[in-house]
């Protein structure tokens, strides 16, 4: 950790949320941004080179699950934290599925304090909608709030009853604060952990149908008409979900969505083994794949085009990870007994890059779904996180568009190696994270040299 | 009656295999291996001293995390007529009552130095997940949640061919729930792939959806079909395969009432006089008679019911013989 100046020389300075896309020279002084685009030689600085790399805001994410306090042996705010560096991220939004829940101030309090001792990345939490979670009584959304949650949620659980959705996006609006649903219709998919699809029939799953999230999009689309309230689908997966935002965005609802890597990247085949590659012959002992285990489930090869189309044309406002670390046992179980969740941050960025390489998304619009598309969410409190405007925090993201790497779970920050990319190359990768100035990751070095040097 | 298939097996054992997690990776060699050494063991079966050297000095372990009595006394059967050591293991007293993990209930297992592992489980895909971890424990399924049940699709096939020959072109009508029955998914990729035509039939809210519906599906729609309607899906039928009802699906609201599914979808008299002359009438076990049968089928001509279950015995013997008896097993 330093407190010196860091000058990245001639990177391209990619500031989508300010139109700003030069190649030059990128300083950084005192947690801010002091100058970007041209060159400078300060005499006191760390001088990185950043020929061929892509300077960007740090990336946020409005959805992860950090786990502490309650579940230290999947994850901590620390290794969360970690985990998020490495994956580029310099802002995190802590889900309140801890135990206890994050459901008042008091455990807000905790949270933004293990935070701090993580250091510069910022943890933001996320509040409960109900006590406990469990549905029947609204939390102190004033109290929460005044403690700094950015958000609320049941999140790991939907909002099951209508009417405490009505009175959460009620109490929520007069706050400023979205409600993040996780839409899921209990009634219809009781018991499943795949999407209801070809695969689900093949492996004699039970299936949970797209229907299961649409209808609750459906019903909180219509809450926040009727109350003017703020609702964002969290982990948006089916093509249908989509259509349902895009029309209540066309009637002027205020209504937002995500949606994650793994819908982005992944489809219901992969249960079957093999990173998705498993053609439909003969299962090899590689079905079943816990770490293809999530809620919601990845959908069909439609819905997944879908879930981009709808990033592309603003439909889908943000990517989240959605990130659930997961120790070894909770994943080593049979399919229906498994947790579900990936672990997800230190593969998002370059799982998403094969979007870009695959001519899906141009770069531009996947850097303004992890920067500008998270940061509305947040509110004037944290402005200027997604921009490299001079005198904005100095979170930067410092990537290689083109290297290519191996994923190597042994090598995580995060507690939770539950990946289904274990093995798998991406190409992609993020060498440097800034978070308030300091640097929180350093991978300049590639892998192969550091090894060299060590010989 | 026509004689099984005469001509000589093109491959003498199922090595290297060491695990029947299913049918579907099964070559038609294997499939055939196991019929004609299924004719074999019935053999032994019928004699008045039931008992064989030939697996002598090998350990299986049951391990039945569901009830079932059937299929494991079949299974147990079948090892000790082979002369195998065979220790039952099941759900409750075991160590997984007490909070023990499947995976670690397998590597216990093993390092016992059994050396086949017959599995049932509540779960779909529990086998496989023995099957990746376990190295040299063989793993044989014996009904692993909806997923699959080989043997019983072995049996059931043995049975078919017994009676019919070849089963090119016959039709096979499996009627019940067939969404949730293990038995019929594995009839049915077991029965397409041995070139019969499968009708599916029971209450829409009981089979696949989306093969009702015309979606994409996993199953092979070249040879099988839904039809809810019994009197038609058993027009012409060569074998009519009466599935299980669980009691708990219809309080779940599957069905109106067990009155409404006897009156659409029992096999009557009158239902199987639709279907060919001489055809078969199966079911799985066990059975609730006056409901998926009438019972003066249940113990009529027709029934093949309890010749099934002698054949499930023969069946588990050659799958226990072929996967432990291979020259790679004795090595």
């Amino acid at each position: 950790m330093t407190t010196r100046p860091i000058l990245i020389r001639n990177v391209r300075i990619l500031d989508v949320g300010d139109a700003f896309d030069q190649v030059g020279d990128l300083l950084l002084r005192d947690g801010h941004v002091a100058s970007r685009g041209g060159h400078v030689s300060p005499s006191d600085a760390i001088v990185i080179d950043g020929t061929s790399l892509v300077a960007t805001p740090g990336f946020i994410d409005f959805h992860a699950h950090l786990r502490e306090p309650g579940f230290e042996d999947k994850e901590t705010i620390a290794t969360g934290a970690a985990a998020g560096a490495r994956g580029g991220f310099t802002t995190l939004c802590a889900m309140p599925n801890t135990n206890p829940a994050i459901d008042n101030g008091t455990v807000v309090d905790f949270v933004l304090q293990r935070a701090r001792e993580a250091g510069p990345v910022r943890v933001l939490a996320v509040g409960a909608v109900t006590i406990g979670r469990a549905g029947k009584v609204l939390t102190d959304m004033e109290e929460l709030a005044g403690a700094g949650v950015v958000a609320f949620t049941d999140d790991g659980a939907p909002v099951a009853d209508a009417r405490m959705m009505r009175n959460a996006l009620l109490y929520a609006a007069d706050l400023g604060l979205p409600v993040v649903d996780h839409c899921e219709d209990y009634t219809l998919t009781k018991g499943t952990g795949i999407h209801d699809g070809w695969v689900a029939s093949r492996l004699g799953l039970a299936g949970y149908p797209s229907a299961g999230e649409e209808s609750l999009v459906a019903r909180d689309i219509a809450l926040a008409g009727m109350t003017g309230g703020w609702f964002h689908a969290a982990h948006l997966s089916t093509a249908g979900g989509a259509e349902l935002v895009r029309r209540a965005k066309q009637r002027g609802l205020r209504v937002t969505a995500e949606v994650t890597p793994h819908h982005l990247t992944m489809t219901e085949e992969w249960v079957l083994g093999h990173q998705g590659r498993h053609a439909r012959g003969p299962l090899t002992a590689a079905a079943y794949d816990t770490h293809a285990k999530v809620s919601p489930p990845l959908r069909a090869i439609d819905d997944r085009a879908a879930m981009v189309e709808a990033l592309k044309d603003g439909t889908i406002d943000s990517i989240a990870t959605d990130h659930a670390p997961h120790t070894w046992s909770d994943k080593t179980m049979p399919f229906d007994d498994a947790n579900v969740g990936l672990s997800v941050l230190e593969t998002a960025f370059g799982s998403l890059m094969a979007l870009v390489h695959g001519g899906e998304l141009p770069l531009e619009t996947l850097i303004r779904k992890l920067t500008v598309g998270p940061a509305a969410m947040l509110g004037p409190r944290h402005a200027g996180l997604a921009t490299l405007r001079p005198g904005t925090p100095a979170d930067v993201v410092l990537f290689d568009p083109n290297e290519e790497w191996v994923v190597d779970t042994a090598r995580f920050a995060s507690k939770g190696k539950n990946t289904p990319l274990r093995g798998a190359t991406l190409k992609g990768r993020v060498r440097l994270t800034i978070a308030q100035g300091q640097i929180v990751h350093d991978g300049m070095q590639p892998e192969t040299l550091k090894k060299v040097a060590r010989s | 009656m026509t004689t099984p298939q005469a001509a000589a097996p093109a491959i003498t054992s199922l090595a290297p295999r060491r695990q029947v997690l299913d049918l579907d990776d099964f070559t038609r060699e294997e499939i055939d291996l196991v019929l004609g050494t299924t004719e074999s063991m019935r053999e032994v079966l019928g004699r008045s001293i039931k008992k064989v050297p030939s697996l002598r000095g090998k350990i299986i372990m049951t391990l039945f995390l569901e009830p079932s009595t059937r299929t494991r006394v079949s299974f147990e059967q079948a090892g000790k007529i082979l002369s195998a050591d065979v220790i039952n293991l099941s759900g409750s007293g075991s160590s997984a009552e007490k909070g023990e993990s499947l995976l670690n209930t397998g590597l216990t297992l093993q390092a016992m130095h059994a050396d086949l592992i017959v599995m049932r489980h509540k779960d779909s895909g529990a086998p496989y997940l023995l099957a990746r971890h376990l190295k040299h424990a063989g793993i044989v399924n014996a009904g692993d949640g909806r997923h699959a049940h080989p043997s019983q699709a072995l049996l059931d096939l043995y049975t078919m061919r017994r009676h019919l020959g070849s089963l090119e072109g016959r039709k096979v009508v499996i009627i019940g729930d067939v969404a949730h029955s293990r038995v019929a998914r594995s009839n049915i990729f077991g029965l397409s792939a041995a070139g019969a035509r499968v009708v599916l039939c029971g209450p829409p809210t009981l089979l696949p959806l989306e093969l009702l519906r015309g979606r994409d599906t996993a199953y092979p729609t070249a040879n099988v079909s839904v039809e809810t309607d019994l009197d038609k899906a058993i027009d012409g039928a060569d074998v009519v395969m009466a599935l299980r009802i669980q009691t708990e699906r219809m309080e779940g609201g599957a069905t109106p009432s067990m009155r409404e599914y006897t009156r659409r979808w029992q096999v009557t008299e009158a239902r199987m006089r639709k279907a060919r002359p001489n055809a078969l009438l199966m079911h799985p076990g066990p059975m609730n008679e006056g409901i998926e049968l009438a019972s003066s089928l249940a113990h009529g001509d027709a029934q093949r019911i309890e010749e099934q279950v002698t054949n499930g015995v023969a069946t588990r013997m050659a799958l226990l013989y072929l996967l432990l008896n291979g020259p790679e097993a004795s090595a």
